[in-house]
């Protein structure tokens, strides 16, 4: 028995023109995709890493990021709207180590020094001091604007 | 009531973000960006000349897929400078809003019913194509540049039969979604508020991306705006970088090559594959053993680099551009023109040249060179590179260098090269 929000009330056909442009798109996927699958050591393997990446950020990355923002909105609690002042120097550090991985976690760093004779040393320090300055930077603004507050607020009347 | 604690609950998604607003901008940047990248990237196909000789083609089972190719010109000498930094600094600075365009979608990941009609079902099974090939394009060209090779085979068919897989399914998506795109942006822009025009009636594609149970807003839309377009300004201001010299390369700070030079002096620029990594001997490459062996239409001729050096040597102010995407500014090479090499064996017109290293591993140890190339005035073997001898890495005793081309196919460690029509 399949549950009934499985199913739609109608099932149609859909826009004629809709279908045959993903048929293009199909046909020609297709024609590349042989080509992609016999290319690789084995065919399984590229489409492990197709899907991987795909099933990866949907369902692991996406839901751990979302699942740290939700902390952290948790964590500042009446103060929302303190949140962004975490939230833009995370983002920007995950950011800058998400795409640099390689590099800043020094799993490259043999290669990296034999091929461009240059020492991946560097890659790790550089981030977290990149990292170092977005926090700082973001807390001098928050201080900043704390500080406005507190000047701007009326005199507590007795 | 559908239960709210399951993805597939409207309610379930509470980012007061989501609507068509921040979805239509993103995809009109990733619709620009990434046109911009695919064709940077069947150019740089081009650029290597794959249909001149199977030793440049990397996939030679392309079929159609190189029904574009051209002979790759010799001019304007930053040429491929120009495409390759373009594709790749492009690359890195979309991420972040690839990333943040999945975000605001992924509500449609759990829509049920999981298709309302054929053409709605095969849709779907679309977006696995395009959101699968992006992601695999993104990641295996970042990883790429960064020699981490954990990709399943060649780093050159999986980018480029990927990103046709890819695109195959970007353009359907984009000839379905874009008018819609287009509207939304429009109607906005009109004045229309934004609440009105995403909680209201319910018809205009991406009205189902709005939650129906908002959270409490910590962010406007035009901030998380801005937060996707810092992530990308950083990561553009870190990487460009490493297509520029002097103190402006330290501004790639977490680029491959960006930070600094391998070293100082004449030799002291970026280097793709030092001679330790292509295991490079240096007995073979001493004065004593090296010899340059030029084949063409009158036979075979034996030269030392005591005897190129008595030839005419010209000078070529020409850069490096890796397809990596990193390059360096014009260095001034001196040595033989590739042209007047041809001559020597009985080729007074340019023509194509097989270029081999002494080099006996490894990818493109071996590289032709069409005949416009050969011809190029600029063209050198070259012997020095910025007054001084070639270092070791750069290529000593004798390196191709030609203007507008992939660094790869200016061979370095040069042993032997071989005049003739290729085809």
């Amino acid at each position: 028995m399949i549950p009934r929000s499985l199913l739609p009330d109608r099932f149609t056909l859909g826009s004629p023109l809709q279908l045959l442009l993903l048929a293009c798109s199909f046909a020609l996927a297709g024609y590349a995709g042989v080509r992609l699958l016999a290319g690789g050591d084995t065919w399984w393997q590229v489409v492990l890493w197709f899907v991987g990446v795909a099933l990866l950020h949907d369902l692991v990355l996406l839901p751990l990021y979302s699942a740290a923002d939700r902390a952290l909105i948790g964590a500042a609690g009446r103060r929302r709207s303190y949140v962004m002042y975490v939230r833009v120097p995370a983002v920007l550090s995950g950011l800058l180590l998400l795409v640099w991985f390689p590099l800043i976690s020094g799993r490259v760093a043999e290669r990296y020094l034999l091929a461009t004779g240059r020492s991946a040393d560097g890659f790790l320090a550089r981030w977290l001091l990149i990292t170092a300055v977005l926090f700082a930077g973001s807390a001098l603004l928050l201080v900043r604007r704390l500080r406005r507050a507190t000047k701007q607020r009326p005199p507590v009347v007795h | 009531m559908p239960d709210q604690r399951l993805p597939s609950s409207p309610g379930f998604w509470r980012s007061p973000v989501r609507g068509p607003w921040f979805t239509s901008v993103l995809g009109v940047v990733l619709l620009g960006g990434i046109t911009l990248m695919f064709v940077t990237g069947l150019v740089s196909y081009a650029a290597y000349n794959p249909d001149l000789s199977p030793v440049n083609d990397t996939t030679p089972d392309k079929g159609l897929l190189g029904f574009y190719l051209f002979s790759w010109p010799s001019g304007p000498v930053w040429l491929y400078r120009l495409t390759q930094g373009v594709h790749v600094t492009l690359g890195v600075t979309l991420v972040p809003v690839l990333l943040a365009k999945l975000w605001s979608v992924v509500p449609r990941l759990f829509a049920l019913p999981p298709a309302r009609s054929v053409a709605h079902a095969l849709e779907r099974v679309s977006l696995l194509l395009l959101v699968g090939g992006a992601l695999f394009e993104f990641t295996t060209g970042v990883l790429n540049i960064q020699l981490d090779y954990i990709f399943p085979g060649s780093f050159y068919p999986l980018h480029f039969y990927g990103a046709w897989v890819f695109f195959a399914a970007f353009v359907a998506h984009a000839v379905l979604k874009t008018p819609a795109a287009v509207r939304n942006l429009r109607r906005m822009r009109a004045g229309e508020p934004e609440a009105a025009a995403e909680g209201g009636m319910g018809v205009e594609e991406g009205d189902e991306l709005v939650s129906p149970d908002p959270a409490e807003p910590t962010v406007s839309r035009r901030g998380a705006l801005g937060l996707v377009g810092g992530g990308s300004a950083l990561l553009l201001v870190t990487t460009a970088g490493q297509s520029l010299d002097g103190p402006l390369r330290e501004t790639a700070l977490l680029a491959p090559h960006g930070g600094g030079e391998p070293g100082s002096g004449p030799g002291g620029f970026q280097v793709n594959k030092t001679a330790a990594y292509a295991g490079i001997d240096p007995r073979e490459t001493g004065g004593e053993v090296w010899r340059l062996v030029l084949t063409g239409r009158t036979g075979q001729v034996r030269l030392s680099r005591a005897d190129l050096l008595q030839l005419p040597l010209h000078s070529s102010a020409l850069p490096i551009a890796c397809v990596e995407g990193w390059s360096t500014s014009n260095q001034w090479w001196r040595g033989v023109r590739l042209r007047d090499l041809a001559a020597l064996v009985g080729h007074d017109d340019p023509v194509d040249v097989l270029v081999e290293s002494v080099q006996r591993h490894g990818a493109f140890r071996r590289a032709a060179l069409r005949a416009n190339q050969v011809g190029d005035p600029l063209s050198l073997l070259a012997l020095f590179v910025n007054g001084e001898d070639l270092t070791p890495d750069h290529g000593y005793p004798a390196r191709v260098i030609m203007p507008a081309a992939p660094g790869v196919l200016n061979t370095k460690w040069v042993g032997r090269m071989t005049f003739g029509d290729l085809r």
